[in-house]
């Protein structure tokens, strides 16, 4: 019997999937969506008594998608041969109800307002010479700043975000961010209670001039009841959120912000452990008319629907767009084509401060817990003369020093042996991290397309991702690594240890799950994959929610982005699709 | 009066035959099956299972229910359209709970209703001919809600709590009448009984009316305010609040000297809702009451049990004058005068209790029992924690709780259970840390207890 059709389907059910199944379902759709994994909560799946698990959540990958099912195929340039991730590493995609959303540390940012025309921005600053035009692929947004600003602040009242606002309307703020574009009102909590650690980094920095500001957080500094009415509980500081779920209610997630409110409304479905295999066109290939899908049991089953929203984590969007035969693969050798283009990530580094004489209990923590500097982010600094462009933020966040992941020792200490373990019991309460957190430029041969040899478990070829850090990047985290070393020196410790990133990508140690690009958002459709309403240029009843859509990646986490974009197409939908379905933007 | 002798010495005949047959009975009903895996590092660890006598595991689903946006229902309470009204009475007096069986069609029935004597199952009360009440006069209704009798001239059993409805004036039983044959009739047998002789003997339950039972209407106190009328009579009426509340004698039928001063039911202490200071609601204000009901907590308790399917299927959908009038009237009762004394641990023990507690407990809870009010309970002053009798909160500590959603409050927070990861005496000795500190002060709760409780609710401990 074929299902009934509905309004629309999305494939993948994380953050993207829940704020489009709210906002479309408050009004009046029947949405649908599909989720490979599992429904999770809480108390059944990371509850406070064994929440705090390293063992389980952090390296047997609990939460996270499992890559005998599916995985990436990885090399660092078009002549080499992609061989299959077999253990994530570089970065950890999640699987089940939440997505993402779960394990995530809650670090909420808003791009900067020159982030959003990179190209232009820098061609005009300083001059066509720094794109190194051929190589670097780096392009502008078709949406700016102040035009997301309403759906930023949706998001950060929607998680109860902790922190400071440092411009608001254009009146800068003392103790916050003095480079960030402007806010329409300040943060809905205040910043969490600082720790020991990002204070000394905090009162360093401003020593040396700069403005460290608290990270912003959506892990909650107090009680909070968000505008949907949904609650979240006060942070208990306990230091498990990256890699791990909150059992105690207070990291922003799908389930803690959006669900309660969600799913008992009669006009949304939740299908768990359903795989989407394709988006189903008609003959011309300009229509979806629903997804094909294989459910728990194995079964074949095809769900019409009027709309269909990729809302997978970024590759897996990237991959849906590929197999559907949807716009048109990416060559890097013309530069044609857009589907699999502009494939990005990020470069991060860090520094250690050792103490004698400071005890800094770097256990105490919560994932976006730290003191910040954005002097050198973006083109917050004058890049004249350094060879690069882009930049990042740096700063001493207290994520929680779990013990089995947690053994920074001073430079020249043995590998291993009772030298080594004397080393981490020495220094373990002694020290303090520095990260740079580093944005990474689009590059010709930075791609992703399907690989031609290795399959999934359901007969699907495998997302092939092609990437390498180039000298811009390189050059940048360099920089970024000396000024944190810099303030590191001025924390007056024993020694300060420099953690830089060098040589070739390597895909296995953990870097950042900020994977980007590979279906932009631009205004033009021979140079993205989609329009400013994150719809497909090819086939305008697809939307693409997801990091996909960076054109290139910048200096900070993407979730506030990516929510900002997710809202704004939610409101096209409703607002101009519904009424009249075709291209939102006429090419 | 003489009419009665007979009559009461078959009952005391009946009770010694069913006192026999009270723990054979337990032992009929299957237990919950326990969830999920006690080892942390393998599977979910799962909340108790849906089953037919437990509420709260009805209750998994996410949120309010859909249909239950608060308060339009309350607006119904004074439309001139009978069937509006009456839908609203109907949710005032938490029909759809019982006459609907989990998983199954609203008011079709046939979810077994535990009592200490077997399984009743609850009638299909949608038009249905052949399996409702399609045959049913608005006379037949009445005669079933006001004297217990159903269509046909059978006695119901009291788990019909018509004890209660025969206080519902003739035109609020119409307004019900008239709601129920809105309802799409739905075709649903009831599963027989599961009762032993004699009481499978519907007859005698005359018997047990002549002893227990006065049908009446309920008649206003003139001295009081309309306000305590209205909640006397949604207390006493629809409400049946005693059912649970009020102690029952051997054969079930409520002690009246103490009424609504708490009970056990089915392994949940119904609290003391009358003013007693450290057990019922001398601390609690109007609003506290009107806050309870409405979104099943307030800033000192949340709903757990089976208050939190009336507060799903009833008080959430309630108006504001409604709940308030109920909180009058409760705010009046007076408490029991006699309450008896009890040991309370010593000092080891609750150095010992602590340590567990700050462990275990105090991320949510606080290390003070001061909770998060309105999300996880406050234990500081908690009149459930202090209730005499510890079953609940030994039944929470082994197997978890979850929050009724409602409109007013959505989100659902979870206790998770602790069966897996407490023995017998530790969850004994934490119930006792958190029953006495922070001025707290109820009775020693027993191991033994611990042990007769984790048969029921959880697994043992894995050490």
């Amino acid at each position: 019997m074929p299902e009934p059709a509905v309004d629309v389907v999305l494939v993948g059910f994380g953050w993207t999937g829940a704020i489009l199944a709210e906002a479309l379902t408050a009004a009046g759709l029947s949405v649908l969506a599909f989720e490979r994994g599992g429904w999770r909560t809480a108390p059944n799946d990371y509850a406070l008594p064994f929440d705090q698990d390293e063992l389980r959540y952090m390296w047997r990958h609990h939460l996270f998608q499992n890559v005998a099912h599916t995985t990436v195929t990885f090399r660092n340039s078009p002549d080499q041969q992609a061989l299959p991730m077999r253990r994530l590493g570089s970065f950890l995609p999640g699987a089940g109800v939440g997505g993402g959303g779960v394990h995530w540390n809650g670090q909420v940012w808003r791009f900067l307002p020159s982030d959003f025309v990179a190209r232009s921005h820098n061609l005009e600053r300083y001059g066509a010479g720094v794109l190194n035009a051929t190589e670097m692929t780096i392009q502008d947004y078709p949406v700016t700043y102040e035009e997301l600003e309403p759906y930023y602040d949706r998001f950060d009242y929607l998680c109860g975000v902790s922190g400071k606002a440092g411009n608001l309307k254009g009146a800068i703020q003392a103790g916050g961010n003095p480079f960030e574009g402007p806010r329409s009102r300040d943060y809905p909590n205040p910043p969490l209670q600082m720790t020991y650690g990002p204070s000394l980094f905090g009162k360093a920095a401003a020593d040396l001039g700069y403005h460290p500001f608290p990270h912003p957080a959506a892990n909650m500094s107090r009680p909070y009841t968000n505008p949907l009415g949904v609650q979240l509980a006060q942070c208990t500081y306990c230091g498990f959120c990256e890699k791990f779920g909150c059992g105690n209610d207070s990291k922003s997630s799908p389930q803690t912000t959006i669900l309660p409110v969600l799913m008992p409304r009669p006009n949304f479905t939740l299908r768990t452990y359903c795989e989407v295999m394709k988006v189903e066109l008609t003959r011309d290939g300009k229509h979806a008319t629903g997804v094909s899908y294989v459910d728990e049991n194995g079964v074949l089953g095809f769900q019409p629907a009027n709309i269909v929203i990729l809302s997978a984590f970024m590759l897996e969007n990237v991959r849906q767009l590929l197999i559907s035969g949807i716009g048109t693969p990416y060559d890097p050798r013309t530069g044609t084509g857009t589907v699999g283009k502009n494939y990005s990530y990020q470069i991060v580094s860090s520094v250690n401060v050792f103490y004698d004489d400071k005890i800094t209990n770097p256990f105490i923590g919560a994932g976006a817990l730290g003191m910040i500097i954005d002097d050198f982010n973006g083109d917050n600094f004058d890049h004249t003369g350094l060879g690069f462009i882009g930049g990042g933020y740096l700063g001493a966040l207290n994520t929680g020093a779990r013990p089995i992941e947690t053994h920074p020792v001073p430079d020249k200490t043995p590998k291993w042996g009772a030298g080594f373990k004397r080393a981490i019991a020495d220094n373990y309460v002694k020290t303090v991290p520095i990260v740079t957190h580093g944005a990474v430029m689009s590059h010709r041969t930075n791609y992703l397309d399907l690989d031609p040899t290795w399959r999934d478990t359901l007969g699907r070829p495998l997302m092939r991702m092609t990437f390498d850090f180039t000298d811009n990047e390189h050059k940048m985290s360099d920089y970024l690594t000396d000024k944190a070393a810099q303030i590191g020196r001025a924390m007056g410790g024993r020694e300060v240890k420099e953690n830089k990133r060098s040589g070739h990508y390597d895909i296995a140690p953990y870097q950042t799950t900020h994977t980007t690009g590979g279906a932009i958002i631009g205004a033009d459709p021979k140079t993205s994959a989609i329009n400013r309403y994150l719809q497909s240029w090819d086939v305008p009843n697809v939307f693409v929610a997801g990091a996909n859509a960076f054109p290139q990646n910048a200096g900070y986490n993407p979730m506030g982005t990516v929510a900002a974009l997710t809202y704004h197409c939610a409101e096209a939908i409703i607002r101009d699709y519904v009424k009249s379905p075709g291209p939102l933007v006429q090419a | 009066m003489g009419g009665r002798v007979p009559a009461v010495g078959l009952c005391v005949a009946l009770a010694c035959f069913l006192a026999a047959c009270v723990a054979a009975s337990y032992r009929a009903v299957p237990p919950p099956v326990p969830q999920g895996a006690a080892n942390p590092g393998g599977g979910a660890i799962g909340l108790p299972a849906a089953s037919d006598d437990d509420i709260t595991a009805d209750l998994a689903a996410w949120g309010p229910p859909a249909d239950a946006a608060a308060p339009p229902d309350a607006a119904l309470q004074f439309s001139d359209d009978p069937v509006a009204r009456g839908k609203y009475l109907v949710d005032a007096g938490d029909c759809e709970a019982c006459h609907t069986a989990a998983g199954g069609r609203p008011f079709a029935g046939a979810r077994g209703i535990r009592t200490p004597f077997g399984i009743i199952y609850s009638a299909n009360i949608t038009p249905d001919v052949k399996t409702g009440i399609g045959r049913w006069t608005e006379v037949d209704f009445y005669r079933a809600m006001h004297k217990g009798i159903a269509h046909g001239g059978k006695n119901l059993y009291p788990a019909f709590p018509y004890t209660y409805f025969t206080r519902l004036s003739r035109p609020d039983v119409d307004a019900t009448y008239a709601y129920l044959r809105s309802l799409p009739p739905i075709y649903q047998v009831k599963p027989a009984n599961k009762l032993p002789f004699p009481l499978n003997v519907r007859p005698l339950m005359a018997i047990w009316n002549a002893l227990f039972f006065r049908p009446g209407e309920f008649r206003p106190n003139p001295a009081m305010s309309a306000e305590w009328n209205r909640g006397a009579y949604l207390v006493w009426g629809p409400g049946h609040c005693g059912g649970c509340h009020t102690p029952k004698n051997l054969l079930l039928a409520d002690r009246n000297g103490h009424a609504l001063q708490g009970a056990k039911l089915n392994d949940w202490v119904a609290l003391d809702l009358t003013g007693d200071p450290r057990r019922g609601l001398a601390s609690w204000s109007n609003g506290d009451i009107v806050e309870f009901l409405r979104s099943g907590r307030n800033a000192r308790a949340t709903a757990s049990g089976s208050m939190q399917e009336v507060v799903y299927y009833s008080t959430s959908r309630m108006s504001d004058s409604d709940l308030g009038a109920i909180a009058t009237y409760l705010k009046q009762l007076p408490p029991r005068r006699h309450v008896r004394s009890f040991a309370t641990p010593d000092q080891t023990a609750m150095l010992a209790g602590q340590a567990i507690y700050v462990d275990t407990c105090s991320a949510c809870h606080g290390e003070n029992g001061e909770g998060e009010p309105r999300y996880f309970p406050p234990l500081a002053g908690d009149a459930s924690v202090q209730a005499h009798d510890p079953t609940t909160i030994v039944r929470i500590i082994l197997a978890g709780s979850r929050s009724v959603p409602t409109p007013a409050k959505p989100s659902a927070p979870a206790m998770p259970p602790f069966a897996w990861k407490l023995d017998d005496a530790e969850v004994a000795s934490v119930a006792n840390y958190v029953r006495n500190a922070w001025g707290n002060s109820a009775p020693l709760v027993s191991s033994a207890l611990v042990t007769k409780l984790r048969r029921r609710y959880g697994e043992a401990a894995e050490r």
